[in-house]
């Protein structure tokens, strides 16, 4: 398995591996290195919070099913002290375990069995910096850096995750358009998964809590029914 | 809506609505109880036959009364007339002061004394004037002689003999008594004068026995009816209440409480009765448990499999991605075979996904994740469709510019278009795929059409078959699952897929939807757009 893992510092991106099934972790290993990607593979879910502190990985990749500790869990840790990038794999497409998943704290989900580029796509997805440096946006009374990815509302700074600020800015970017579940798929996740709407539900419902007063009574982001979501600037 | 109007009609007066709303809670009634229609018809047929047997009892018991009396009061009669006659024949009268005075004697002496009790009275007319129709009437006490029927005096005038009939007389207080009236001629041969005598009889007494005897028997017979009417309720509801039971437990029983059973009592039929529903209700019981059960492993099973599976595939996938990628640097036979492995495992992929889509339809596991899908962007995505692209295929979309939302799925309503057109871009041979959207109030239909080599004679309906092929020869990929799974995913939503085709011309897949999903098992299958291959 020494093969498939990298430990080699440098410019890459590094990607920890949580997989519990030996051929399958070194399978992602071998196409992820051969993505120019630096992958570390985790085979339980109570080494992973020990591989986290050192490997320093800027994405996760983690299997649901997993012996002693479960994916869930793994994933409300690692997202209690950090805001990486989390992606789920999962075997079953049954959507009660796929929401809890988003609501343990996870980006986005795989559906086994995938194809390569697939995976990498979603992966180079999670990763993509708005590296262009962009003036900071003021709506209101949110503040949103795209350079420093800092937001504040009302002067106060909020912890939002690098997902969360996408699908922010992007609402922000046009506050007079509604945008469809559809369009902040294919502009926020960067790729086309039809009709997954409870994606953009599960992150919507995180994002209020983190930028609404009344998260029950959104006043930022309105839900325009039947079609979408539409940014108002707070007063 | 004129025709609703008509069928109301116009307002009728308020009682007579009620009258009908209360003869129809009647006549349910009386079709829904058995025992009312065991009371009320064993009260019917009781009446009758107490009030037959009573008519002809009183009937016998007024005929003897009646008989015996009147045989003694003609007797009794004829013995005065005799009397009279022989007071008649004795004496020579010539005064007519002193005839007056003997015909009163003769009523007297005839009546008895005045305050003795007695059973008759004596009426007696004459001398009868034939040219004259009324006679001096003597009579004793306060008989009036309009009692004497006038047939009967019209008789006794004329004939000889002893005359009866009966008749009713009003006495001195004013009731009317019902009485016998015995009369004959009587000749005085002194003088040829004659007269006509009558006895009146009372039969009051007759009257009243035969009164008491007619209220008894009304009395009698009523509370026999009603006793009769009280026996037959409470025997009918023996019988019934248990069946009442049963019922009410089948109900139960049908809303499916399995563990509802009777109380069985006894050894009767009742008892019977409730060991044999009991006996059906338990092995329904095992039955559906059985059912349920297996139901419930299959889809433990079809999950297991299902992510047991899944993991080793993804993994020989990947590896085997990995292989045709670098299978330039391969040799050719090496290459191909990579080629085949990625294209075959590919297949294989989606042989398994179908495979675990249907086992979860047939395990009754597939639910449905709702909310408003556009089917005219459904329809519109179509022309984006990569494996119509990759044949070269031209989209045609009708019926696209108005919204058609519907409460369904999302991904299954895709899964069944991104299957239609699939199927037409690698079965059909035609290099136009039309997509039309048809919508009504309740539905909506989208239909995917092309023009190419079209379904003949019931291939319409075999095209839903599991892993059946057209032509097998023609067998481009693809699992043989696609349409069979698309028919199961619409009538998932209560709604349908059909196929319609003529062979050579082409053939129209048409997928109609509810717009609000069905659950009541019931199904939509009317198209709104009109086939063009039906």
């Amino acid at each position: 398995m020494a093969g498939a893992v990298s430990y080699r510092r440098s410019k890459r991106d590094r990607v920890l591996v949580v997989d519990d099934d030996a051929s399958l972790a070194e399978m992602l290993g071998i196409v992820l290195d051969g993505e120019g990607l630096t992958a570390h593979v985790v085979r339980s879910g109570s080494e992973v919070m020990d591989a986290f502190a050192s490997f320093k990985p800027d994405l996760v990749l983690l299997d649901l099913m997993l012996p002693g500790v479960d994916g869930m869990a793994v994933c409300r840790r690692i997202r209690a002290t950090s805001a990486v990038p989390i992606i789920m794999l999962t075997a079953k497409s049954d959507t009660p375990d796929v929401v809890r998943g988003l609501e343990a704290g996870a980006d986005d989900y795989i559906t086994k069995p995938f194809k390569n580029t697939e995976l990498v796509a979603r992966i180079r997805a999670r990763l993509r910096r708005t590296d262009e440096l962009r003036e900071p946006l003021e709506f209101g009374d949110i503040v949103l850096d795209p350079g420093a990815h800092t937001v504040a509302r009302a002067g106060q700074p909020l912890e939002l995750t690098p997902l969360e600020f996408d699908l922010l800015s992007c609402l922000i970017s046009d506050p007079s358009h509604v945008f469809t579940r559809e369009e902040l798929l294919t502009k926020v996740w960067g790729y086309h998964h039809p009709g997954d709407t409870k994606l953009v539900n599960v992150h919507m419902t995180r994002l209020r809590s983190k930028i609404e007063d009344d998260a029950d009574d959104p006043s930022v982001i309105r839900t325009v029914r039947g079609v979408g979501y539409q940014a108002i600037a707070p007063s | 809506m004129a025709h609703d109007a008509d069928e109301t009609g116009p307002p009728g007066p308020p009682g007579r609505g009620m009258l009908r709303r209360v003869a129809r809670r009647v006549t349910g009634f009386w079709r829904r109880s058995i025992q009312a229609r065991v009371v009320v018809s064993t009260i019917v047929l009781s009446s009758l036959v107490v009030g037959m047997t009573g008519w002809a009892l009183l009937a016998r018991v007024s005929a003897g009364l009646t008989d015996d009396r009147r045989d003694a009061a003609i007797g009794e009669a004829r013995v005065g007339f005799e009397s009279a006659q022989a007071q008649f024949d004795a004496t020579v009268v010539t005064d007519g002061t002193t005839q007056a005075q003997a015909l009163n004697q003769l009523v007297d002496s005839l009546t008895g004394p005045r305050d003795a009790p007695r059973g008759h009275e004596v009426v007696l007319e004459g001398p009868l004037v034939p040219e004259r129709d009324q006679a001096p009437v003597r009579s004793s006490s306060a008989i009036d002689a309009s009692a004497i029927p006038a047939d009967l005096r019209r008789s006794v005038e004329s004939r000889s003999g002893v005359l009866w009939r009966y008749s009713a007389v009003v006495r001195p207080g004013g009731d009317r008594v019902p009485a016998l009236v015995v009369g004959q001629r009587l000749r005085s041969p002194g003088t040829g004068e004659a007269y006509a005598m009558f006895y009146v009889f009372s039969l009051e007494d007759q009257a009243e026995t035969l009164a008491l005897v007619r209220n008894a028997l009304l009395a009698g017979g009523g509370a026999m009816v009603l006793m009769v009417g009280a026996v037959a309720w409470i025997v009918s509801r023996q019988v019934l209440n248990p069946v009442r039971l049963a019922r009410r437990i089948a109900e139960r029983f049908a809303s499916g409480s399995l563990e509802q059973r009777m109380l069985v009592q006894g050894e009767d039929d009742i008892a019977r009765l409730s060991t044999s529903f009991n006996q059906m209700a338990a092995s329904l019981q095992s039955q559906i448990r059985r059912l349920e059960n297996l139901s419930r492993l299959q889809q433990r099973f079809v999950s297991d499999v299902s992510h047991e599976l899944r993991t080793p595939l993804t993994t020989v996938q990947m590896a085997s991605e990995v292989l045709y990628d670098a299978r330039h640097r391969f040799d050719p036979q090496t290459a191909r075979s990579a080629e085949l492995l990625k294209r075959e495992l590919d297949r294989f992929e989606e042989l398994l996904v179908n495979l675990l889509d249907l086992s979860r339809f047939d395990a009754g596991a597939a639910r449905l994740e709702l909310e408003p899908v556009d089917l005219a962007a459904v329809a519109r995505r179509a022309v984006d469709d990569p494996v119509l692209q990759r044949h070269g295929i031209t989209v045609r979309v009708l019926g696209g510019d108005e919204r058609a939302v519907v409460q369904a799925d999302v991904r299954r309503v895709d899964r069944v278009v991104r299957n239609l057109l699939t199927n037409a871009a690698r079965y059909s041979g035609s290099d136009v795929v039309e997509v039309e959207v048809g919508q009504a109030a309740d539905r909506v239909t989208l239909v995917v059409r092309d023009f190419g080599v079209g379904l003949s004679g019931d291939e319409n309906l075999r095209v839903f078959d599991r892993f059946w092929r057209a032509d097998p020869a023609r067998a481009h990929g693809g699992t043989g699952l696609g349409l069979a799974i698309s028919r199961e995913d619409a009538a998932l939503h209560g709604g349908s897929l059909q196929a319609w085709g003529r062979a050579g011309e082409g053939a129209e897949f048409v997928l109609t939807l509810p717009r609000e999903v069905r659950r009541d098992g019931t199904v939509l299958s009317e198209p709104v757009v009109t086939a063009v291959f039906a």
